[in-house]
């Protein structure tokens, strides 16, 4: 596998981080009963959303999850204007009337967050017709799970993608669970890559805990796309270590099982890859605490801000507001 | 001017927005060249003029289709898509209403979708019970979405502009019936404001409210009742949410009687609405109870004799009226 110059893989670190840290300070909010919202933890799958991000321009599009915290960070929206939102606040970033669920930032390219699976490829592919309509150059990624491979929409999406050969890349991140069910007793094919074939798409399987491998493989299908050759069904392994969403039971994922992953852990790897091109531990620590100190003061801010007012439930049905 | 239909009027709609916009575009099953143009061919001949870019012939994938409207719109452009038969939106339901109708609200005002979904239906061509549903009750029913349909071929062209400058996601109805239809020429670059009811027939005794197919019925009935003395008012309400309640309610207070008629089946339909709000608002004007008249409540069955029975006919029109004036 080839190498990662010095600044990608800084860049690639840092947004690994950026979602860690974000990561980490939710569930500390939530467990210290300081917050209570729902909150889909991405812990174990930080490396694929920030390598995924890295090989993205600023403009490009992204459709994600309820589970998008990783690209929604590593993408770039600030955060203060992201905790504002997850917290319900006027200064979040769709003021407070989206959600955890529902982010979007099109500063930064976030266009949809959905909360309904599977739902978001074919408005990816909308964005990235759009791109070919308009030949603005953007690529649209478009993030799902494992879970979301199976309804019909996934098909339908890269049958007309392929078809049109459209600026469109799907990242699969194969948690292995869709919801509470594990991958083996919801799909009987061996991998979801694979069905990329069936729409004479490429599809490639990478190990989303090692850098190198999910970083070339999100660049490679993003180069591919803009250079309108058409989509590629990335399907990135890795692993959900938590339950669906925090403070649900995962008392299904077997602890062999989850303890067999977490020497899979993509943080630990990174950091070792990271001192391995002459980056030092005091280094990274000190990015660590930068993003720390950010966003502290980013949570207390959004602790602090307005909820929106009730004009609000008015506003934004259509673009007239009623008299 | 000359005489245009329903179908002409569209296509002139369609091919002006996309004459002076290149990010109007349409994309359905068989809306190109090569497919003709459209089972009922208001795409024809665009394909010609615009390339195959701009008329996307797609797969029979209505969720994409509809994601696909609906992404299109989000990065600025204005997509019109094309659902084949009314009854095919519950395959591309989610997008219609978690997304297109959402999410200007959820992003805060961020993003918006100026999308048009066209679609047709219509009872009376013998399609049977999966081609023939008037749906626009459940479209009415979310927030966020125009929902619209033409009685005529000038509302139709008007309409269909309106629908394409509108920076939030239209439903446009189509019924089949009124393809063929001919109006006055209305001429290019019309337009019928979204929102705005037209007073059909203005009349004294009763307001008839109505959309669609069942207006050219209740301007039947109206002329038949005006040699009896009748003076009936039908109010075509072309946009059917948000619809305009101010005409409505005016027509309602000047006749103070009124009644509510669509295709769709009765129970839960617009017209239930409509004549809820009327009690509420002009109660003090209303000599009587507001009237429904809807379709049967049951599947549109495919025999011409049971189609026929199950749609609204002018028969009950006319009783009801007569029924709410006391001389039934």
């Amino acid at each position: 596998m080839a190498d990662i110059d010095r600044d990608t893989l800084l860049d690639i670190y840092t947004r690994t981080m950026k979602v860690n840290r974000t990561d980490e300070k939710f569930r500390s909010l939530l467990m210290q009963g300081k917050v209570a919202v729902m909150y889909y933890c991405v812990r174990g799958q930080e490396l694929v959303s920030a390598a995924a991000m890295t090989a993205l321009r600023d403009e490009d599009y992204v459709v994600c999850t309820y589970r998008g915290q990783g690209e929604q960070t590593a993408k770039g929206i600030p955060a203060e204007k992201w905790w504002a939102e997850c917290l319900g606040k006027v200064t979040g970033t769709c003021k407070g009337k989206g959600g955890t669920m529902h982010i979007t930032h099109p500063e930064k390219g976030i266009m949809v967050t959905t909360g309904v699976v599977g739902s978001g490829l074919p408005i990816a592919n909308g964005l990235a017709m759009a791109s070919q309509n308009t030949g603005d150059g953007k690529v649209t990624m478009v993030s799902f799970g494992d879970g979301a491979a199976n309804i019909g929409a996934f098909h339908e999406a890269l049958n007309m993608a392929q078809l049109y050969k459209l600026p469109v890349v799907f990242l699969c991140q194969n948690n292995r669970y869709g919801e509470h069910t594990a991958f083996a007793d919801h799909t009987q094919s061996e991998s979801i890559y694979g069905r990329a074939a069936g729409y004479g798409m490429k599809g490639v399987r990478v190990d989303g805990n090692d850098v190198f491998a999910m970083y070339h493989a999100a660049k490679d299908a993003v180069d591919r796309a803009r250079a309108g050759e058409g989509p590629t069904l990335i399907e990135a392994m890795c692993y959900r270590m938590m339950g669906h969403f925090f403070g649900a039971d995962f008392s299904y994922m077997p602890k062999e099982h989850l303890a067999e992953m977490q020497r899979e852990d993509p943080l630990p790897k990174l950091r070792a890859v990271m001192l391995e091109h002459q980056f030092t531990e005091v280094e990274l620590d000190a990015i660590v605490a930068g993003i720390d100190a950010e966003i502290d003061e980013a949570v207390a801010k959004a602790l602090a801000a307005d909820p929106p007012g009730p004009e609000e439930l008015q506003i934004d049905v259509f673009e007239k507001v009623p008299a | 001017m000359g005489e245009i239909t329903m179908a002409q009027a569209l296509n002139r709609a369609i091919d002006e927005a996309m004459a002076e916009d290149s990010g109007v575009f349409c994309l359905g099953e068989d809306v190109g060249a090569k497919q003709g143009g459209g089972v009922f061919k208001v795409t024809a001949g665009l394909t010609e003029k615009y390339g195959e870019h701009r008329i996307r012939a797609t797969p029979i994938s209505e969720t994409a289709i509809v994601g696909a409207a609906v992404g299109a719109a989000l990065a600025g452009q204005r997509p019109i898509a094309e659902i084949m038969l009314m009854n095919f939106v519950g395959v591309c339901m989610d997008q219609i209403v978690n997304h297109a109708a959402k999410l200007r609200f959820m992003s805060g005002g961020q993003t918006n979708v100026p999308l048009v979904i066209r679609t047709t239906t219509g009872v009376g061509v013998g399609f049977g019970g999966q081609h023939s549903d008037m749906l626009e009750a459940w479209f009415a029913h979310v927030a966020g979405l125009h929902v619209v349909t033409p009685s005529n071929a000038a509302d139709a062209q008007g309409l269909m502009r309106a629908s394409i400058d509108c920076n939030d996601p239209v439903i446009f109805i189509e019924n089949i019936l009124c393809y063929g239809l001919k109006s006055q020429d209305p001429g290019p670059g019309y337009r019928v404001p979204l929102g705005k009811a037209a007073v059909a027939r203005e009349g004294s005794d009763i307001s008839v409210i109505t959309y669609g197919r069942t207006v050219l019925d209740a301007l039947a009935v109206a002329s038949e009742l005006a040699n009896e003395g009748i003076s009936v008012e039908v109010i075509d309400l072309r946009s059917i949410a948000p619809y305009d309640e101010e005409t409505v309610l005016a027509s309602v207070r000047k006749t103070g009687r009124a009644l509510t008629l669509h295709e769709a089946v009765r129970p839960f339909g617009t017209g239930a609405e409509i004549a809820a709000n009327i009690q509420e608002k002009c109660w003090d004007s209303l000599k009587g109870p507001v009237r429904r008249i809807g379709g049967t409540f049951s599947p549109v069955p495919f025999a011409s004799v049971l189609e026929q029975a199950w749609i609204p006919n002018k028969q009950q029109i006319v009783d009801q009226i007569k029924a709410s004036m006391g001389r039934g």
